[in-house]
């Protein structure tokens, strides 16, 4: 893809589109992934709260999976989701 | 010729920039005081209480908030103007880049004073200079009249939809801000036409069209929009010289990058920004009678720097000093050496060039000083070796 240059961009660096964030996929940060399992989930919603990039994806109340598009791969998720649950685990992302 | 009306009377440079701001009446000052423009936001903010001026005034607890608080009037769609110097300029140096990124058209009177340490209250450039890639347009003054129609001015280059970048105009510390003068200012209805209605390019307020100012660049959009402010730095040029010439053509007093004084069958001439100029004019004066072929460049636009310009019209000469009101300590000469020498790098056959700096700490210098510089000018002219291209001139040796 060619990004534009500097005299078709918006003076200044305005941004002039609401929620264009989610254009920015950050997905390819990540070196970890979390792991949902939707047989242990008690649906808490702990996750989906505490999760930086709404990268939880609820459908109904209930956890559909995660956004890997955008998850960075924080593990906040898995660090809220209760002790007795342990519905999210952190996996290593495979070496490219 | 001049037709509005103008009235003469006597005034301090502060009270001019006060005096110019009360009838440019802007939407928003953030100001903090410092010595020795403290009197600028003072005289302002009796305006603003005594309900001269329309304007919101912020009080703030230091420079850095000052700044922070006018680059966030403009981005809200607001005409801002504010006043500082010395240790306050540079509090305020990390918002003046953000300021000028933002493309926002602040106006700010500083007057020239010296930086720590030591302490010093008195004028030396040290302050502007520190500053000068910050992306603002800077125009020095030489007397208490530049000054006010300067900040006139400022208002419409820093305005104009081409250039959207912030100004300041400055003049000396205590020489010309606590210095009174006769002056002639123009009619509140005349600046009011002058400068016209603000305009702004975004407003934050705008509801109806929501945006995001300071968003984050990384490396592959960082580039462009610095490449963005460098385009309104160049476009500058051609605002400033084209309001310099209509302020001129409707009040009777022209502005260009710079004005020469008898410089057009010089042979011999000195480079200088700010009140330095007046005492030069004196000297060149005296020394005329006397034979010597010299003359006087006084710049008044430092940024953007008119390299080109300057080139055409030092190019004659055989010798020329540079004078620096501030050391940039690089052991290569001062900041102003370096721009106006480098500017002449292109000509076929230049001038020699040499560096004094002076006047640190507001050090007097007084015509006999600048009548020697001529002199070793003509001198170097007469084919006389350069003993050292950077001298500091007025130090007790």
């Amino acid at each position: 893809m060619t990004e534009p240059s500097w005299r078709e961009l918006t003076e200044a660096g305005l941004i002039t589109e609401a929620g264009n964030a989610r254009k920015y996929e950050t997905g390819d940060w990540r070196s970890k992934r979390p792991v949902h399992d939707p047989e242990k989930c008690i649906n808490c919603l702990f996750c989906w709260i505490y999760c930086p990039d709404s990268a939880i994806i609820v459908q109904d109340g209930k956890v559909q999976g995660i956004d890997y598009a955008h998850c960075k791969g924080c593990g906040i998720c898995a660090r809220e989701c209760p002790d007795k649950v342990q519905a999210l685990k952190m996996v290593d992302e495979p070496e490219d | 010729m001049p037709t509005k009306t103008q009235k003469l009377v006597a005034r301090t440079g502060n009270e001019a920039m006060a005096e110019a701001m009360r009838q440019i009446n802007p939407d928003v000052v953030a100001a903090y005081p410092i010595t020795p423009a403290t009197e600028i936001v003072q005289l302002f903010s009796n305006y603003v209480a005594d309900g001269l001026v329309d304007t919101e005034f912020v009080t703030v607890e230091s420079e850095h908030s000052a700044m922070s608080a006018c680059v966030g009037a403009s981005a809200a769609g607001a005409r801002v103007m504010t006043g500082t110097s010395s240790q306050g300029l540079i509090l305020m140096a990390e918002i003046l880049y953000i300021a000028a990124g933002l493309r926002c058209p602040i106006v700010l009177a500083e007057v020239n004073r010296a930086l720590s340490s030591p302490i010093n209250i008195h004028c030396d450039h040290s302050d502007t200079m520190s500053v000068r890639d910050s992306g603002w347009i800077q125009i020095f003054s030489e007397n208490s009249q530049e000054a006010y129609d300067n900040m006139i001015q400022a208002v419409r280059i820093a305005e104009h939809m081409d250039v959207r970048l912030p100004v300041m105009v400055t003049t000396d510390g205590f020489i010309i801000s606590h210095g009174m003068e006769a002056i002639n200012i123009l009619s509140d209805q005349d600046v009011q036409e002058f400068i016209g209605p603000y305009k702004a390019a975004y407003s934050l307020l705008d509801v109806d069209n929501p945006i995001t100012v300071g968003g984050l660049d990384f490396t592959d959009f960082y580039f462009e929009h610095r490449r963005q402010t460098a385009q309104a730095m160049m476009n500058a040029k051609k605002v400033i010289l084209d309001v310099g010439r209509e302020f001129g053509e409707k009040f009777g007093r022209s502005y260009g990058f710079f004005e020469g004084y008898r410089l057009e069958d010089a042979e011999v001439a000195i480079v200088v920004l700010g009140s330095t100029a007046g005492t030069a004019k004196v000297v060149v004066d005296e020394l005329r009678e006397k034979g010597l072929k010299c003359g006087l460049l006084k710049l008044r636009v430092f940024r953007p720097f008119p390299a080109p310009e300057l080139a055409e019209a030092l190019a004659h000469l055989k010798a020329i000093a540079v004078l620096d009101r501030s050391d940039s300590l690089s052991t290569a000469g001062g900041p102003l050496f370096a721009e106006v020498r480098s500017a002449l790098f292109d000509l076929p056959a230049r001038p020699a060039v040499v560096n004094y700096i002076y006047g640190l700490g507001g050090r007097d210098i007084v015509p006999e000083q600048l009548a020697d510089v001529y002199r070793e000018l003509q001198r170097i002219s007469e084919g006389g070796q350069i003993q050292n291209t950077v001298q500091y001139l007025g130090v007790r040796e």
